[in-house]
């Protein structure tokens, strides 16, 4: 811009401010969800240091803020990848091949809680959870019923499991064998992110540095055996449904990131064998503008950084791919159904940002698990997103707005901020111990709550815009006699195998785990002998150890 | 009992799920409320719940389930105070609960509150001054 130009620009914002000062705002703040303000205009000043080809560039070449593709939506739609499970592996079965045959392009697994925190469904401390939240899964005789008539290698499947991710992918591939489909022709993604348990979802097993040790053993095995495969699916997700801000989403993140890259590096691993297959799962929350800038950020930090800090040669380690999910935080008990406008808003700034894959909330969550009618309904939404709506014929339609870029370079400075401060904890595990990540987070959702309190933020149906109806939903029920059943089908398992051989591959697992050998090899014999993920997994308690939070609040 | 005496509230995360937004947010308007109050922490079991919850000599005790197990957990928690002489101490309830489980819940003797998403925290620290001082008037 001349600076002619820019004279008569500065004039005329002043010339503006002079008429606004004449009038009014109907509130005190702007703000956006993470509290952020929001100025009334923004202009060419608010991007003047910005240079197109530095940061921005074309879609598919670095620093990859415009998208990861050359051709983006073009190419190929986003895949719209339903997050489900619940009861058994027959009923999710069933409950797959339905959103298959509506046009869902992609798996994705919900397991129950007993799964998530490696206990068989008999096991005392199940009682009560299995099948309530996701899919119960012991066994090799599970996986195998969870995913019969789906031939593995022609979809993809993402996996909601982190502390025994390696279990769960293991029994993946074994169930793959027992289809004829080996394991290199099969994609995917484990979620395996166990540094965002620590800082928010919860759901831990091992201390950190042994389950430090089964990630780098995953990424190691995946990267050999399974190179299709995303060997970690990096997630602000849960940090965000903790109550984070968008930024502190951004960058806890991204950090967590560079300390699973800086994890392989020193595990001896080439950055470049592993790195391409690091995958990430963001929140897209009800703040349009500010959700797009932040995955716009996400791309340029990640590529910046693994570039220039990590020396990473090939390219594919540079991209920053993302599923997104939409909040469920966001969703209202009182009046439902206007979650389906809300996802819609979310699922929208999701493309517009350049997500990989997407999963819409159905509007029902926020009382039980999806029924199917809701499902079908969150599903379309995403169908009308690509086929009505014309926004994904264009690449990153919203650069070169001053609000996004301005946005977006915000993010990007905010995020080094918490960079800085993490490194001055001495790293991600050193800021964990310390509840640093833990007190951002409470504080934000704290924060959030009294705005909500004193109608600083209003939130439909919730504290304006209410009215008396009680919802009539048709919720799914889980009966509470799949436990039963799922508990006798366990134990048939360990009845009809050969438990000489399983004892046996159980026992050269915890020798192994006492070593310094990849432990990848052996879970995987294990299952092959149907020996059962709690079974696994305490052997592996047994040698590494629990994990215990100092509890804060 | 001394006049005086803050209300003592332990919030409890029983079960496997480690969703412990709502369990946070509700602890700290509890204190910001005037209120004593303890967390467990995650992944408890419900005799840990009880065990601490009369260590504590709690007058309530807030259960945080968002993962559907709140039809065995709460029977659970009221069996083991029963079976140690403390059925005096309230138990209420926070998360994911549909309103027909509600119901049963508390139609049983099982809670004498529940709060589901959208509660205003002030309506929490209202029901709980005045359960405790009905309870011991």
């Amino acid at each position: 811009m001349c600076s002619d130009e820019m004279a008569k620009l500065s004039q005329g914002k002043r010339d503006w401010e002079a008429c606004t000062a004449k009038t009014e705002d109907r509130q005190k703040k702007f703000m956006t969800v993470s509290s952020a303000p929001i100025k009334p205009l923004y202009t060419p000043e608010d991007i003047k240091d910005m240079s197109f080809m530095r940061d921005l560039s074309y879609p598919g070449s670095y620093p990859y803020t415009r998208g990861v593709q050359p051709n983006m939506y073009r190419g190929r739609l986003w895949t719209m990848r339903q997050f489900a499970g619940f009861a058994t592996a027959v009923e999710s079965n069933e409950r797959y091949k339905y959103l298959l045959s509506q046009g869902q392009t992609g798996l994705s697994v919900a397991f129950d809680m007993p799964t998530i925190m490696g206990y068989d469904s008999d096991h005392p401390r199940s009682f009560g959870e299995v099948g309530r939240v996701g899919v119960a899964i012991d066994s090799l005789a599970d996986m195998e019923t969870l995913f019969s008539g789906i031939p593995l290698d022609q979809i993809t499947t993402s996996m909601t499991i982190n502390a025994p991710a390696s279990v769960l992918l293991c029994l993946y591939i074994a169930t793959a064998e027992k289809q004829g489909i080996a394991a290199h022709k099969l994609g995917g993604t484990i979620q395996n992110d166990i540094l965002k348990e620590y800082i928010a979802q919860k759901s831990w097993i091992f201390p950190p540095e042994p389950s430090m040790r089964l990630i780098t053993d995953i990424f190691a095995f995946a990267g050999q055996h399974v190179p299709k495969w995303n060997s970690v699916s990096i997630s602000g997700y849960h940090i965000r449904e903790a109550g984070s801000t968008a930024v502190q989403e951004l960058a806890f993140t991204l950090a967590d990131g560079f300390a699973y890259v800086e994890a392989g590096i020193k595990a001896g691993l080439d950055v470049d064998l592993f790195a391409p297959r690091l995958s990430f799962f963001f929140n897209a929350h009800m703040d349009f503008f500010e959700e797009i800038a932040k995955y716009r950020a996400a791309r340029r930090i990640w590529a910046r950084r693994m570039k220039e800090k990590y020396g990473a040669k090939d390219e594919r380690s540079l991209l920053l791919r993302f599923h997104t999910q939409t909040a469920g935080c966001s969703l209202t008990a009182q009046q439902a159904e206007n979650n389906i406008v809300r996802t819609a808003y979310e699922a929208l700034s999701a493309v517009l940002g350049g997500t990989q894959s997407l999963h819409t909330n159905s509007m029902d969550e926020v009382l039980a698990l999806p029924s199917e009618k809701s499902a079908r309904i969150a599903l379309r939404t995403q169908q009308i997103i690509a086929e009505e709506t014309g926004v994904a014929y264009t690449i990153d339609p919203l650069a070169g707005s001053y609000f996004v870029e301005a946005m977006t370079n915000q993010m990007e400075a905010e995020a080094e901020k918490y960079f800085e401060r993490i490194e001055q904890y001495g790293g991600v595990l050193a800021a964990i111990d310390e509840g640093f990540f833990q007190q951002e987070i409470a504080d934000a959702a704290y924060r959030y709550q009294r705005e909500i309190e004193t109608n600083e933020r209003i939130i439909v149906g919730v504290n304006d815009y209410t009215c008396d109806e009680t919802p009539q939903i048709d919720l799914l029920k889980i009966d509470p006699s799949i436990e039963l059943e799922q508990c006798k089908r366990v134990q048939r398992v360990r009845e009809s195998r050969d438990n000489l051989v399983c004892t046996n591959r159980l026992a050269d697992l915890r020798k192994a785990a006492g070593s310094s050998d990849n432990l990848m090899p052996y879970i995987l014999d294990a299952v092959r002998a149907y020996a059962t993920e709690g079974e696994i997994i305490q052997v592996l308690r047994e040698v590494f150890g629990e994990y215990k939070e100092k509890p804060i609040f | 009992m001394n006049a005086e005496r803050k209300i003592r509230v332990l919030v409890a995360k029983p079960g496997l799920d480690g969703h412990d937004r709502g369990a946070k947010v509700v602890a700290r308007a509890l204190r910001d409320g005037g209120m004593e109050v303890i967390y467990t922490g995650l992944h408890q079991t419900p005799e840990q719940v009880v065990e601490a919850a009369i260590q504590e000599d709690v007058d309530l005790i807030g259960l945080s389930i968002l993962s559907g197990a709140h039809m065995t957990i709460f029977p659970r928690i009221q069996e083991l105070l029963k079976e140690n002489n403390a059925a005096d101490i309230i138990v209420m309830g926070g998360g994911i609960v549909p309103a027909d489980d509600i119901k049963k819940l508390i139609d049983g003797g099982y809670a004498q509150a529940i709060f589901t998403p959208g509660t205003h925290t002030g309506d929490i620290v209202a029901w709980i001054r005045e359960t405790v001082k009905t309870k011991l008037a």
